[in-house]
């Protein structure tokens, strides 16, 4: 009951206050039990009967939550002060304890708003209120339940039920309390600091569930700058008050949802129509409460079915699940089952990603990161840090999901935790970070162990006065060569360890001997081709014209080895549409001389001489030929296009002039014109959600690998540039790519005005970066594990050897591991990571990277060393790459159950005992769930109507390469208020969580996630704002879809456009900007990136895939 | 009357036709039994200066398997205007425009001096001469820079309209597009892969879609110079691109490794160039002018593997059956000439290079298509430049000497038959009732296309007479015989040549003189040779000559005068006392003796006899030699080495070489500089001559002969030693008890022991 009462506070998100009273009352006296918990599972469960049934299992939940208050009390303390963290931030740093704060408002919303709905639309209104304020406990119950537990640190999982909360929350502590001990010690008191009291106050039912949650004080001193600011976000209003926001905006929002949900009562608010539930809020912008999907969700939607497994028992399943705690319920049952669907867990309660990041930072951004200590987890990929490289690989080369493995195979399958290590071997530096020295052994070439072949690192061990060394990856004892030999120290350590970057660092760099290359012969300096489609497409939209001028200038920035003058790469250029246009740009020519092969079936290169030529010497030939190029296209009405015979010729001269090299491709639309890897168009959405999906995934003709895999034996890399206005298949246009470590790029309806700076600045950046070519990746690790797996833009002849034609800084490759013995908690596990290549300047060289890590025999010790962000990359390639043989649906499903996995594992084994109905997170993984939300709603595991099958085929293909913080930002978009933080501050205001509810109406956002870049107008923001910003007076004149803020003089142009500036130069892709205003049709495609919220393709919100997720953890636990 | 000699000079030079027998045998029996068939040597083109073509069309026999052109042997009523065709009888209308002709107002075509007529003909758009050079870069710099001043030269010997185009090769073929500003564009095309004539013309854009096809046909001429326009383009247009073309040619550059030879492509190049012409200019006259510097090396129609190690076949090879690209070459080039044919296009080949090229195979590509082949050692050398230079020659009009697209019909009287022609021409395989079953050369047809023309191109055309012995011809009967030249004058104006010819028949039995008396022996000799060349293309060498002595022995059995057994008895009248003379030089020929020649330069001797009038043929056969000597004028000697004298200078003429020879005397005095002496001026003056005349020849002479000067004693020599008639060797030279003349190390027969065995054989019973 008590937790029911929590469920006042709700009212801040939700609406009015007078609402409030109402609702708190009816809904504790009338049911205890809560039915509304249920609900939310019900959503779950899928189908409308669910809901029915559902709502017994919410009651059984919210018992249980009750039945925690007890352990709540005790620790109330500290939950206190973290619910007050809550409330002002929003922010959910602290597990445990942001998760309760969260949930508190988050229900109440919930419940206030639908309530006010139902009760009024439908004839229950009595009950309406009470019902709802039920419920909303209920939801929390449900959440608490499944937050509940909040393991420890993270733990604040729990906080969903504030209501229940209380009770629930205590039950939580217990369980959080064993990580508790050591967060809880510190949050307390930050929280505290925070002003908790001002927030409490609001809400009155929180305070006893905050003491409960709040353990987990981990998060507690992050709070604090997030407090601040969140609250205001949260609060729709924009208030720093959460109170007032909630009061004004829940409501509107609230109906809506509740009408949609509700489905009969239907009729409530005259403004919102049924049909948006979510957006459109009506009037006053509350978004907030977006609940909308959540309605929807439960029943409507498919999505529950998404989730697969349980849809079908829903109805057994839930009572069996739940504890006896549901009980109480029974009450609820009786509800109308419309009421039921709309319980609410409150968002704020649930772990927050940016609570988490911005803790990272300010706990670990200002110390270096010093990597002399074995299985030492690194800071996360969102803190800027800087590394110090005392004996292994920096994590901006290699991250690993966890650092400390589990000894026996058993125990990582018990546990389920991917054990994978993200790999960048070329990844760049920050300037102060000193890039691998290059060490040169002479004609003998590198030392390596004469059994494994590893490579002499600062793990190998030099015994016998030196004479003699052990291999740390198999313990083959070999002899030391000579002239490598010296003299160890009393601590057995050779003299010259620090001398020799081999014995002391972690990464460094070989030169390497003839052995170790192609045909025993030393590579020549590899080459740029250009290929430029000259279709009518191409030249209709300016693109050839656009990119003839940018290579005039760009030619000077061609990748150079360190400071030489000049780059060593040649260069060539072939044009082609429905054949190719060879041109010979030979320096001693006056103009360049065009060579056409038609014959696209047997493709050969026509020139040998002048192909390939060096910049300098040919400047005035390469300058009149990008002159003339457009304009001897300039009638072109050729439409057909080539594709394959296009790579076959960029192989072809580069096999001709035997250097490695890369392709630049430009390229418009579907090949069909008749030659070998010709293709038709065969898009098919009715194929979405069929077991042949998968074909839409799939290459259309097995020409491209054969051809690919010709590529990767000529040390041929090809990036592929698109400019598509309709379906290209990029699905099979992406293989050569992909297999060939290229990137693709894809600009679909180029249009020069629009996408020329995109455009160009992606070119430049593919252009001028240092590339590998030719290369050959090879990991070795510690007998007991092996790596079995890998994924990224590569291909592979062996089990072994990854293969790369071209490998640049941006490139990822994932590796998974798999014991195939014991490991030794004593010695550890390490990790060798040798890659062949040649550089840009022609040089062959090897570059290494060492990793060890720990072992353990404990499970909790691999849960306190785990990676999250690393592991939902390693996550998404599997599940992208899952889709290639699998139905998607079974790829999800799949997702899901590895997490319930590897969340049950840790609650069985590692968190204390404790209620079932409690959702307990291990502190490194509490986000797992939202981001492996965000995942499974991505485009490609669950596209919505606007997503092409392009559009799918090229994320996949972006992701798999991708490394940690690209996955991050990509599944998980930040989101940045731009008006909150005073003009003056330098620093990045702090992002908020991606969702409506975080959206203030007079208030502007940035949203990035590394490929997109949205500017979201509030509807009521400051006119003063507008027009320091866009230069127009108001709101409604703004022009929807604008891609560039105009130039202006004043403090906040400058601002936004630094910002944006500074956003767009952390990624490696440029990224467009898309001004868009609220209530505007582009703010359906910004929603998309809102990723806590229920998507419009089905996809769960947060809160319910928590509450999904809980369920699946309870039923591998039952 | 005059003597036949005259007769027949006469009509050679009114007609250009040489017939082996000017009086006919009039029954098939009695033909057969002359040995020789009855057939012309045929010209034409043959320069008439004084022959104003008409500017009207020809009058048709209205029979339609008769279609003879009127002319003056034809009877015509001129009251009833009417005419006989006198090849069908068939009884024609004149045409309305002829209401006005009597017995004194005759058009021309009924005048007796204009039994050779040309017509020219008004309809259809002329079309645009066109010259494709193909053109190989596999060279040595030098020879490059030679071949690329000579094709720039070239242009400006074009007419302007004529279309140009450009087709360079080596391990890759590239079609060079003209039309273009700055770039200079070409499409490249493998060098190993064979293509049909549709791929070409798709890969080089040259197919339209069927849409605008069908639009467009009301507008065909248009679009002929549209669809062309990149890659055949105006002289006059392009011509300083293409000059600037031609100088940025480079060798090509791809990489030959030692012991190799350059990967040469000229199987598909020439593959290309057909495909090009025949998408674009169909039946219009064109010539492909290839030239290349070595053989083809790759892909179809290569001729020898780029090892060098393995060297390009030999006639040793072939009669060994040891050759292995030659039959697919051979089979690729006839296709390849057979297209070329079908669509009035002719293919030169100008081979320099001092080894073999590929002639051999490569030779029906002129041979079917009139086309030139010229041999030489590099392109940096007179000889070709002239020979090139002087394709180009103007007559006196200012016509190019060379027509195109030529097609021959041959209409003959009812009494003979059509067996065949040999020359540079392809059947056009039109059955009629005047062809005979019998084939002698390329039968079985009416009509023949010769693709390229000049005025010296010349056909033997055989008949066989049919009249059967028992229905004796009239006396006074004359057999008829008509030949129709279509052709595409180079002015670009379409022509029609009619020559009408008759002789008289003759009952072979009562009137033998008659015809022995009227026996062309020249005429003969080339005919039978071209028989026996031609046999010689398909048949070993030895088969051939027993069959060319086996009918000599016959003729002379014939109409030699003799008592059996007795050898010495033996006489043949004038007409037939140089006919012996020439077999013996023909079976010591290059046209039917291999050995010394490689295959390409048998291929090169035999294409050129096959095509050169009757005057160039007899010098081939027996070349002819002057003697330059202080005891009187240059005088023509025998070709025998009892004439090679130490104080003579002697000119041999074999029509491929010029030789100058000095005797061993001459060439004592000019060692010891007596020309440069003022009081030797004399001997200045002889030492002059010789080059003089052969300066003479050298201008005239097509293609340009090589040119040997040499003395006593001097490698060369060799050219001329092995040409006379070896009447002193080893073996006799003492026998002869004389010392005049240079022995010949040789056991080749001489004239005299050929004789003696020919006329042994003759009189013998026995065979």
């Amino acid at each position: 009951m008590n937790v029911n009462q929590s469920a006042p506070p709700v009212p801040p998100f939700g609406q009015p206050q007078p609402v409030y009273p109402g609702y708190h009352q009816s809904n504790y006296g009338g049911q205890p039990g809560s039915t509304a918990p249920p609900t939310p599972y019900g959503a779950y469960n899928g189908p409308v009967p669910g809901f029915q049934q559902t709502p017994p299992q919410g009651v059984s939940r919210a018992p249980p939550s009750s039945g925690a208050p007890p352990a709540s009390t005790a620790q109330a303390p500290c939950g206190q002060a973290t619910y007050g963290q809550f409330g002002p931030g929003d922010i959910q740093n602290g597990p445990s304890s942001t998760v309760q704060m969260q949930r508190l408002p988050g229900s109440q919303p919930f419940g206030s708003p639908l309530a006010p709905v139902v009760s009024q639309s439908s004839v229950l209104q009595p009950y309406g209120p009470s019902l709802t304020s039920a419920e909303v406990t209920a939801q929390l119950a449900g959440m608490q339940i499944s937050g509940a537990v909040a393991p420890a640190p993270p733990a604040s999982g729990l906080g969903y039920g504030t209501p229940t909360s209380l009770a629930s929350a205590s039950g939580s502590f217990p369980n959080s309390g064993l990580y508790g001990s050591y967060p809880q010690g510190q949050a307390p008191p930050l929280s505290h600091a925070h002003g908790h009291p001002g927030v409490q106050p609001p809400q009155r039912s929180v305070p006893p569930q905050a003491s409960s949650f709040i353990p987990p004080a981990s998060g507690g001193p992050r709070m604090p700058s997030m407090t601040g600011p969140l609250l205001p976000g949260q609060g729709f209003g924009g208030l720093p008050v959460s109170q007032p926001n909630h009061v004004s905006s829940p409501p509107p929002q609230a109906l809506p949802h509740g009408t949609q949900m509700t489905g009969p009562p239907g009729p409530p608010p005259p403004m919102h129509s049924p049909q948006q539930p979510g957006y459109q809020l009506q009037q006053n912008g509350s978004f907030g409460p977006a609940r909308g999907p959540q309605p929807s969700y439960g029943s409507p939607y498919p999505g529950a079915p998404t989730f697969g497994s349980q849809p079908g028992p829903p109805q057994p399943l839930p009572p069996k699940r739940l504890d006896p705690d549901a009980i109480p319920s029974p009450q609820l049952n009786e509800l109308p089952p419309q009421q039921k669907t709309r319980h609410r867990i409150d968002p704020d309660a649930i772990p927050s990603p940016i609570q988490v990041i911005e803790d990272d930072r300010n706990n670990r951004g200002s110390e270096p990161f010093v990597t002399g200590v074995r299985g030492q987890v690194p800071p996360l990929v969102t803190t800027n840090f800087l590394v110090k490289d005392q004996g292994n690989a920096s994590p901006r080369y290699i991250r690993c999901t966890s650092y400390n493995i589990p000894c026996t195979s058993d125990m990582a399958k018990q546990a389920q935790v991917p054990l994978a290590a993200v790999i960048k071997p070329l990844a760049r530096l920050p300037p102060e970070e000193a890039s691998p020295y290059v060490v040169d052994h002479g004609e003998s070439g590198p030392l390596r162990c004469n059994r494994c072949k590893a490579y002499m690192c600062p793990f190998m061990q030099f015994i016998e006065g030196g004479r003699r060394f052990q291999c740390c990856f198999c313990s083959c004892i070999n002899d030391v060569p000579p002239q490598y030999f010296q003299h160890l120290d009393h601590t057995g350590k050779r003299v010259d360890a620090y001398d020799r970057p081999e014995l002391s660092l972690g990464s460094y760099e070989f030169l390497a001997t003839v052995d170790y290359c192609k045909n025993n012969k030393f590579p020549s300096s590899p080459a740029f081709i250009f290929m430029i489609d000259v279709s009518y497409n191409a030249i209709r939209t300016g693109l050839v014209r656009l990119l003839c001028e940018e290579l005039k200038s760009l030619l000077d920035f061609l990748p150079r080895e360190g400071r030489a003058e000049e780059s060593a790469i040649r260069v060539g250029f072939v044009t082609y549409n429905k054949v190719l246009h060879f041109y010979n740009v030979k320096s001693s020519l006056a103009q360049p001389q065009m060579m056409v092969v038609s014959d696209v079936a047997d493709m050969f290169v026509p020139l040998l001489d002048g192909f390939l030529v060096n910049v300098n010497e040919s400047r005035a030939v390469i300058t009149s030929l990008l002159d003339q190029i457009p304009e001897m296209f300039a009638d072109t009405r050729e439409t057909e296009t080539v594709f394959a015979p296009v790579i076959q010729a960029g192989m072809e001269a580069l096999k001709a002039a035997e250097c490695a090299g890369k392709l630049f491709l430009f390229h418009t639309s579907l090949p069909i014109a008749e030659a070998p890897g010709k293709l038709k168009n065969r898009d098919d959405r009715k194929l979405i959600n069929t077991d042949k999906e998968k074909t839409l995934f799939q290459p259309q003709t097995g020409a491209y690998q054969t051809l690919a895999k010709e590529c990767v034996a000529q040390g041929c890399c090809v990036d592929l540039f698109l400019f598509p206005n309709q379906y290209v298949d990029v699905a099979t246009l992406s293989v050569v790519p992909q297999l060939t470590g290229g990137s693709i790029y894809k600009y679909a309806c180029f249009q020069v005005e629009n996408d020329q700076e995109r455009f160009l600045s992606d070119l430049r950046r593919d252009v001028q970066k240092i590339v590998g070519f030719d290369a050959v990746m090879r990991v070795r690790t510690s007998t007991g594990i092996r790596a079995v797996d890998f994924f990224g833009a590569f291909y592979m002849s062996n089990t072994t050897d990854v293969e790369l034609a071209g490998l640049d800084g941006d490139k990822t490759v994932t590796v998974e591991f798999k014991h195939d013995d014991r490991l030794n908690e004593e010695s550890g596990a390490l990790l060798q990571c040798a890659l062949l290549y040649t550089s840009c300047a022609g040089q062959r060289r090897l570059r290494i990277h060492n990793l060890a890590l720990n072992c353990c025999t404990q499970l909790a010790d691999l849960y306190r060393n785990c990676e999250t962000d690393t592991l939902i990359n390693y996550m998404a390639k599997f599940a992208y790459r899952g889709v290639l043989n699998s139905p998607v649906k079974t790829v999800r499903d799949t997702l899901i159950t590895q997490c319930a996995q590897i969340l049950a594992c840790y609650r069985k084994n590692c968190a204390s005992p404790s209620s079932a109905g409690q959702l307990i997170l291990p502190e490194c993984m509490k986000l797992l769930p939202v981001y492996l939300n965000c995942v499974l709603k991505s485009d490609v595991l669950q596209p919505g109507a606007e997503v092409t099958t392009d559009d799918r085929a090229y994320v996949r293909q972006l992701v798999t390469s991708m490394d940690v913080a690209e996955t991050n930002i990509f599944f998980y978009p930040r989101l940045l208020p731009l008006t909150k933080s005073p003009i003056e501050s330098t620093t990045e205001p702090p992002a908020v969580r991606a969702s409506e509810e975080r959206l203030s109406n007079g208030d502007i956002y940035l949203l990035e996630n590394g490929l997109n870049l949205f500017l979201w107008v509030g509807a009521s923001v400051q006119q003063g704002v507008v027009q320091s910003l866009f230069n127009v007076s108001s709101f409604s004149q703004i022009s929807s879809g604008l891609s560039v803020l105009p130039v202006l003089d004043n403090p906040l142009s400058t601002k936004v456009r630094g910002l944006i500036d500074s956003l767009r130069a952390q990624r490696s892709r440029y990224m467009k900007l898309i001004v868009v205003k609220q209530e505007d049709k582009l703010e359906m495609l910004f929603k998309h990136f809102l990723v806590e919220d229920k998507s419009l393709s089905g996809g769960a919100s947060y809160v319910d895939f928590l509450c999904h997720m809980h369920k699946e953890i309870r039923q591998l636990l039952s | 009357m005059a003597t036949y000699q005259e007769f027949i000079q006469q009509n050679e030079e009114r007609d250009g036709v040489r017939f082996s027998w000017n009086v006919w045998p009039s029954s098939r029996l009695e033909a057969t039994r002359m040995v020789v068939p009855l057939a012309c040597l045929l010209t034409p083109l043959k320069g008439r200066p004084d022959l104003p073509p008409v500017q009207y069309e020809p009058v048709l026999c209205s029979r339609p398997t008769c279609k003879a052109v009127l002319n003056p042997l034809c009877q015509v009523d001129y009251r009833a205007k009417l005419w006989a065709c006198n090849f069908c009888f068939q009884r024609n209308q004149f045409p309305p425009a002829y209401a006005g002709i009597s017995e004194v107002n005759q058009p021309a075509e009924l005048m007796p001096q204009f039994s050779t007529i040309e017509y020219v003909i008004q309809r259809g758009a002329p079309s645009p001469l066109i010259f494709l050079y193909v053109v190989d870069t596999c060279l040595e710099e030098d020879d490059l820079q030679a071949l690329k001043e000579s094709l720039q030269m070239s242009l400006s010997l074009l007419p302007p309209d004529a279309l140009v185009g450009l087709i360079t090769f080596g391990r890759m073929v590239q079609v060079h597009e003209l039309s273009c500003e700055g770039i200079s564009k070409s499409y490249v095309f493998r060098g190993t892969k064979d293509l049909t004539a549709k791929q070409i013309q798709d890969m080089l854009g040259l197919t339209k879609p069927a849409m605008p096809m069908q639009q467009a046909r009301p507008a065909q001429p248009q679009e002929h110079p549209f669809v062309s326009s990149r890659f055949l383009q105006p002289v006059h247009k392009i011509d300083m691109n293409f000059t600037d073309l031609l100088g940025e040619l480079q060798r090509d550059p791809w990489p030959v490794t030692q012991g190799k030879r350059p990967l040469r492509s000229t199987g598909v190049a020439l593959s290309i160039a057909v495909g090009l012409l025949e998408g674009t200019f169909p039946n219009t006259g064109a010539r492909i002018m290839l030239f290349t510097g070595g053989p083809p090396t790759q892909g179809p129609g290569m001729v020898v593997g780029d090892e060098l190690k393995i060297p390009i076949r030999s006639w040793h090879d072939i009669e060994k059956d040891n050759t292995r690209f030659m039959k697919k070459a051979t089979k690729h080039y006839e296709m390849l000439a057979n297209r070329a044919a079908a669509n009035g296009h002719c293919i030169d080949i100008y081979a320099c290079a001092l080894d073999q090229t590929g002639l051999l195979e490569m030779k029906c590509c002129t041979n079917l298509t009139g086309g030139y082949m010229v041999m030489g050692d590099s392109f940096n050398t007179s000889l070709f430049k002239q020979t090139f230079q002087r394709i180009f020659s103007k007559d006196f009009h200012g016509d190019f000497q060379m027509a195109f697209g030529a097609a021959l019909e041959v209409k003959t009287s009812r009494e003979l038959k059509i067996a065949g022609a040999i020359g540079p021409c392809v059947s056009l395989k039109v059955k009629g009732p005047c062809v005979s079953e019998n084939e002698l050369g390329i039968g079985g047809t009416s009509q023949w296309k010769i693709c390229g023309l000049d005025p010296t191109s010349t056909l033997g055309v055989y008949f066989e007479v049919v009249n059967q012995h028992n229905a004796p011809i009239p006396q006074g009967g004359r057999g008829a015989i008509q030949f129709v030249t279509q052709y595409q004058h180079s002015s670009t104006q379409r022509r029609i040549r009619v020559t009408t010819i008759a002789r008289n028949w003759a009952d072979a039995q009562s009137q033998l003189r008659h015809i022995e008396a009227a026996f062309d022996q020249e005429a003969a000799a080339v005919l039978m040779a071209r028989l026996g060349v031609f046999r010689a293309e398909s048949e070993e060498g030895p088969d051939v000559l027993r069959w060319l002595d086996r009918q000599l022995i016959r003729l002379c059995q014939k109409f030699g005068q003799y008592n059996k057994e007795d050898p010495a008895s033996f006489r043949l009248s004038d007409s037939f006392s140089l006919y012996p003379q020439f077999m013996f030089h023909l079976r010591r020929s290059p046209f039917l003796q291999v050995f010394n020649n490689s295959p390409d330069e048998s291929s090169y001797y035999r294409h050129h006899f096959a095509r050169q009038d009757l005057t160039q043929s007899l010098i081939m056969i027996q070349p002819v030699l002057y003697s330059y000597s202080f005891h009187g004028p240059p005088e023509p000697v025998l070709l025998d080495s009892s004439s090679i004298l130490a104080d003579r200078i002697l000119l041999m003429d074999t029509f491929f070489q010029i030789v100058i020879y000095l005797g061993e005397t001459i060439a004592q005095w000019r060692k010891a500089g007596y020309q440069d002496m003022p009081e030797y001026e004399n001997f200045k003056h002889l030492l002059q001559a010789p080059l003089d005349d052969a300066q003479e020849i050298l201008q005239v002479r097509f293609p340009m002969p090589r040119y040997i000067n040499t003395e006593h004693g001097g490698s060369q020599a060799r050219f001329l030693l092995s040409k006379v008639n070896p009447s002193q060797t080893h073996n006799n030279l003492y026998a002869w008890g004389q010392e005049t003349g240079a022995p010949i190390l040789t056991d080749d027969v001489s004239l005299q022991v050929f004789m003696d065995h020919l006329k042994k054989l003759a009189v013998s019973s026995a065979c």
